[in-house]
């Protein structure tokens, strides 16, 4: 969660991330899922990617992320995550539309522009306050709409638990994000920079969910990635799911279990 | 024949009494409904905030969090599916003691983050029969964050209406928890016993 979107590299970089992550995606799309619902078969090199992830956040994003919990003020704190998520609007707009979802491309163009007036600017979430809340969206899930399958599990460096199909969609936001796109080098490296401090605040207000799965657990590798998956199915799905069946996937009978006597 | 005719009658009446009285009590049985099972998921969030608003210490709340839990929870068939194919080897003394150790663990892992519905609610929205079990959802609101959706499946297989799922925005307690029990289990070589010993101290 926090370990999400850690991308500081130069636009050509992320490009050729991109275009990895992209074979990958094609080549990972192979496979289905086990019993279990969960197709990995590059678990050896993910745990590796995991350990490397682990060691970042225990030396680097954790305290990191303490620090600036500890010494940002909280309001100002807000204020930057709300300015990070009136960036990502654009690219959320976008997605939208792409997924000929445009009830909620009106209700985020709508949070986008009641935001920028009335939130001067994006500084305050005057959306949410008046019970507009944001549908956060990705390019990943443009895809799922478009019919992609998840694709193999994948632990990314920096930004970790993902799938084939959402580390090309993760790519594709991060390159063609409109805003990128629309401001000077400098504003969009500076909005990059708002967008970090804003992961750094996630990172911290949601410590203690982060550590226990990291730090506390007996697999941490094996935690995240059901947890990740679980919580991903549960986002694509949550349209068609609320209409029927919705709890079905994730049930466990344990009363005619497998394993029971 | 007359003598007959009466035990008829009298077998009749008591037949009838008998039946009175089974459509006056509650089975427990067959009898779970979308309002019982509504019912346990209010009453459990009811208990969730009294303790949490007690104001007692942490020690004595993670206390009342694993009395709620044994209360309210089928402790036994979760802790069971929670093993995996483990418990199919345990003997029933063994079961029993990591049933035992299982619902103390269980109740200081989640006791302790229970603190963070501190100033949050939880509203109960809908219960719906899911092939052979109840769901009931709900919606947390807590300080600060965006509301998100806890489901609870609630069977009455053991006897008595109790919840033997939680679903936390997708996120599966007992899936979750399998995926723990058994690393736990590996760390020790597969020995249950010591599992056991170690749960106590986990």
């Amino acid at each position: 969660m926090g370990l999400k979107n850690s991308f500081t590299s130069g636009r050509r970089r992320v490009g050729l991330l991109a275009v990895l992550t992209m074979q990958a995606g094609l080549a990972g799309c192979a496979g289905a899922p086990g019993p279990d619902g969960i197709n990995d078969p590059y678990e050896a090199t993910n745990r590796k990617v995991h350990a490397f992830n682990r060691g970042v956040d225990r030396a680097l994003v954790g305290p990191a992320a303490e620090g600036y919990g500890s010494v940002v003020p909280e309001p100002v704190q807000r204020v930057v995550g709300n300015v990070a998520d009136t960036l990502d609007l654009p690219g959320d707009i976008a997605n939208n539309l792409l997924q000929l979802r445009i009830a909620d491309a009106g209700q985020n163009s709508l949070r986008l522009t009641m935001n920028l007036i009335f939130g001067i600017g994006g500084l305050f979430d005057f959306s949410t306050a008046i019970g507009l809340p944001g549908k956060p969206t990705d390019f990943g899930e443009t895809l799922h709409v478009w019919g992609v399958g998840e694709g193999v599990y994948v632990e990314l460096p920096f930004a970790g638990p993902s799938t084939a199909r959402d580390a090309a969609g993760m790519a594709v936001d991060v390159v063609l994000n409109p805003v990128r796109l629309a401001l000077p080098d400098k504003e969009a490296t500076a909005a990059t920079v708002l967008k970090l401090f804003s992961r750094l605040g996630d990172r911290n207000r949601y410590s203690d969910t982060i550590d226990s799965i990291l730090y506390e657990s007996a697999d941490s590798y094996a935690q995240a990635r059901l947890l990740y998956l679980q919580n991903r199915r549960f986002e694509l799905g949550q349209e068609a799911g609320a209409a029927e069946g919705a709890g079905d996937e994730g049930f466990i009978d344990p009363y005619e279990d497998p394993y029971a006597e | 024949m007359p003598n007959e005719i009466i035990l008829t009658r009298r077998a009749f009446a008591a037949g009838l009494a008998v039946t009175a009285a089974a459509l006056a009590l509650p089975l427990p049985a067959q009898a779970l409904t979308a309002d019982q099972a509504r019912s346990l998921v209010d009453k459990t969030v009811a208990d969730i905030n009294s303790i949490i608003n007690s104001g007692k210490s942490e020690g004595a709340m993670l206390g009342d969090f694993e009395r709620l839990f044994a209360r309210y929870a089928d402790v036994p068939a979760i802790a069971r599916s929670v093993l995996g194919p483990a418990a199919r080897q345990a003997s029933k003394a063994q079961l029993s003691a990591y049933t035992k150790a299982f619902q103390g663990y269980i109740s200081r892992k989640y006791g302790r983050r229970f603190r963070e519905f501190i100033g949050g609610r939880i509203e109960v929205a809908d219960a719906r029969k899911v092939k052979s079990f109840y769901e009931v959802i709900s919606t947390a609101h807590l300080k600060g964050e965006a509301p998100f959706e806890v489901r609870w499946h609630v069977s009455d297989k053991s006897g008595k209406s109790l919840f033997f799922n939680i679903i936390i925005e997708g996120v599966n307690m007992l899936a979750s928890e399998r995926t723990e029990m058994g690393a736990l289990l590996d760390q020790r070589g597969g020995d249950l016993d010591r599992l056991i010993k170690d749960l106590a101290r986990l």
